[in-house]
């Protein structure tokens, strides 16, 4: 634990850093997510294609799309940023939509039926509805990002992925432990934390 | 033959049992329906036949063999089991659902593909048209044909059948009940029957035992539970009709008849007094001709049925 | 782009080399997957039946998914060093989760009526499971092997960290040779991979429901 007590600093800017691009991503990714969303929704065709590409987006290994990135964006926060942003999208995406497919019919048709407007009925019927939808995809484009942002640390964009990586370049077991320890209780934090906010939204 | 003696279920962590001290036979060859209302015990009673639930007390013995002391796999491959929602595999084929038990059996293949295609002949299904079809093609009766089928198979003596009509469409599921007890009585069966249908009860069983909070109230043939029933409970239970109801038992046939001949189309010769009562009020007649001749009057009814002694 | 020539020229040059990454990738997930889903598909038969086992099995199982993939990696070199061996170890622990849960839940969604009718004909325990209660629960299965193959693929990747060799290697090489002609191949070879299991495993996945006539 020695070489722990020593260097706090170096670790508390280490979760500082892994904190804001997960942080930062996560908004960037809902300020986009939701108006696409929201407007891909009612429309299948569009809807399918652009769900379609954001699982291909999804399912690209987190070491090859920082690699794809490199040449056009470099190293660094920003780019590490730009990738995590690519994660989270699709996974907000497909729980929004699904969200407001799975809102019962008949809830629409009440709220139409009494005379809301279709902006009244989205924001006063169908996001409330879907919020807990919603936060659930924003619980695992969380831990999703949590996981990219420690490889970020390859493309030199900071956070507790620098701990490990060091760590394993020295056989620092100490570094390594903490790294890794460090970065699975921030993943299970964000989880439970995200978690409970959704269960009380579904209540 | 179904023997319950003493029979209780206990669920642990609860107060009243849901099944108290019940004792109960159905002899061979006939039918029994289990009725009362929600939560008074029958299904569980049922299912302690073929000990899908184990019962906390009593001795459950079926044609003369302690059912408690078997091997209850063996026990299970001996009876036949009839559900509500049926419950077929969805990814086998009808025959392979209905060749079930017979394949626990080890019969040997031939034997098997002759039985399926006798029962579900038997059940009222073209073998060449639904052997090879799947459940998710089949209607609510056709399934539930198929699950009669395959209980069957095995040609087990017994047969158990959780309210086995409750999920076929209404208009199919009378003459489907008629006809799957036909054959149950051409085959001699033991049926232990339960619903919470007071008129499929009637109609299906040639006994009756109801049930209140996992007690037995009265056990006894249908007409004669219709015509005195033990207590109050039984009487709000079986409908403030059951009068009418006890006449839906009684052929035609059996009341006397008047000769010389009446206005209007004649009744046929399976009408029931309740059919006839039914016509009489439609037409407004107090006389229905007969189609075996003759007439009926509505005072012959009344007389008849009211003072008809209950066997 | 000019990163294109250089990844093709590399390619050109080196095909065995490019070859044999892939064939050591394979083997690293393969054995990694394999590994995983003969330890929790047994695993989740066993405890479908008991709800609180259930429970605990996916709480287990969800907390282990909750972790970074490259995170469980690192964790073993005190105890296993660098190389095959861990990285075998941590792959065959990220494809538990979702064939875990998959499984049970799986089992435990299987049509009541269809599981009673089966007790209730007499078919033995082991006769359920294996005749009613599996091929039932297969479409469901089936989709937790998917992603925990998809899974395996991707962190395979990371292996390149511990010594692990993979795919993995010609993007750190690449980066640590400037040479982006092989580091690009590998990321392109990691991300087709990845996909082609994905696309694969779904078409399979579709059979599967389709046949068990849902």
């Amino acid at each position: 634990m020695r070489w722990t007590m020593r260097n706090l600093d170096t670790i508390a800017a280490a979760m500082a850093t892994h904190v804001l691009l997960v942080g930062a991503a996560l908004l960037i990714a809902v300020a986009i997510a939701l108006p696409l969303g929201i407007a891909v929704a009612r429309r299948p065709t569009a809807q399918r294609l652009v769900l379609g590409t954001a699982s291909v987006l999804y399912s690209l290994p987190t070491l090859a799309l920082f690699a794809l990135l490199l040449p056009l964006l470099g190293l660094g926060f920003w780019p590490a940023l730009v990738a995590l942003v690519t994660y989270a999208v699709p996974v907000l995406l497909r729980a929004l939509v699904a969200g407001i497919a799975g809102l019962p019919p008949a809830v629409l048709d009440a709220a139409e039926g009494m005379g809301l407007t279709p902006r009244q009925r989205l924001w006063q019927v169908e996001l409330p509805l879907a919020l807990p939808a919603l936060l659930g995809g924003l619980r695992i484009a969380a831990v999703t990002l949590v996981s990219a942002a420690t490889v970020a640390a390859y493309i030199s964009a900071g956070g507790l992925g620098t701990l490990i990586l060091t760590g394993l370049d020295q056989g620092h077991t100490e570094k390594i432990l903490v790294g890794a320890g460090l970065v699975a209780l921030l993943a299970l934090l964000l989880d439970q934390a995200i978690g409970l906010a959704q269960r009380r939204a579904a209540a | 033959m179904i023997e319950l003696q003493g029979v209780s279920k206990r669920w642990p962590g609860t107060a009243q049992p849901a099944v108290d001290d019940l004792s109960l036979t159905v002899p061979e060859g006939t039918s029994c329906a289990l009725i009362g209302p929600s939560g008074c015990g029958k299904t569980t009673t049922l299912r302690m036949v073929n000990r899908l639930v184990e019962p906390s007390a009593g001795a459950i013995r079926i044609g003369g063999e302690d059912a408690l002391a078997m091997d209850k796999v063996a026990l299970r491959r001996r009876i036949g089991y009839v559900i509500q929602e049926v419950g077929l595999f969805p990814h086998w084929t009808v025959a392979e659902n209905v060749a079930t038990v017979p394949r626990l059996l080890g019969w040997p293949e031939s034997r098997i593909a002759s039985r399926v295609e006798e029962v579900l002949g038997m059940a009222g299904l073209d073998p060449g048209r639904f052997a090879a079809r799947r459940p998710h093609q089949l209607s609510g009766g056709e399934r539930q044909r198929v699950g009669v089928a395959r209980a069957l198979a095995g040609d087990p003596p017994v047969l158990l059948m959780d309210e086995p009509f409750g999920a076929v469409d209404p208009l199919v599921r009378g003459d489907l009940q008629l006809e799957v007890l036909r054959l149950l009585r051409t085959l001699g069966k033991t049926v232990l029957i339960v619903t919470h249908d007071v008129d499929e009860a009637v109609r299906l069983g040639d006994a009756v035992a109801i049930l209140r909070a996992g007690r037995l109230v009265q056990h006894a043939p249908a007409a004669e539970i219709l015509a005195h029933p033990a207590d109050d409970f039984v009487a709000g239970f079986l409908g403030s009709d059951r009068a009418l109801k006890r006449l839906a038992l009684i052929p035609v046939t059996e009341a006397p008849h008047r000769p010389g001949s009446a206005a209007g189309p004649p009744l046929p010769e399976d009408a029931t007094l309740r059919d006839a009562l039914s016509e009489m009020v439609a037409r407004g007649v107090r006389v229905v001709p007969l189609a075996g001749g003759g007439c009926l009057a509505l005072d012959d009814l009344l007389s008849f049925a009211s003072g008809r002694p209950d066997a | 782009m000019e990163a294109i020539t250089q990844g093709l020229a590399w390619l050109q040059a080196n095909p065995g080399r490019f070859g044999e990454t892939v064939l050591d990738h394979l083997l690293l997930s393969l054995t990694g997957l394999g590994i995983g889903i003969a330890l929790a598909l047994p695993l989740g038969v066993a405890v479908a039946r008991s709800a609180w086992l259930a429970e605990i099995a996916i709480g287990g199982a969800g907390l282990l998914r909750t972790i970074p993939s490259l995170a469980v990696l690192a964790a073993l070199l005190p105890w296993l060093g660098v190389g095959f061996t861990p990285s075998v170890v941590a792959l065959a622990l990220l494809a538990i989760p979702p064939v875990l849960v998959n499984t049970v839940t799986g089992l435990n969604g299987v049509d009541r009526a269809a599981r009673d009718a089966a007790e209730g004909l007499g078919l033995t325990r082991r006769q359920q499971a294996l005749q009613v209660e599996l091929p039932l629960a297969a479409p469901m299965i089936f989709a937790g092997l998917r992603i925990s193959a998809v899974q395996v693929v991707s962190a395979a990747a990371l292996a390149t960290f511990i010594g692990g060799g993979g795919l993995g290697d010609l993007v750190t090489q690449g980066l640590a040779l400037l040479d982006f002609g092989r580091m690009l191949v590998g990321a392109v070879a990691i991300a087709a991979l990845a996909l082609l299991t994905e696309a694969g495993l779904g078409v399979l996945e579709r059979r599967v429901a389709a046949r068990v006539g849902a």
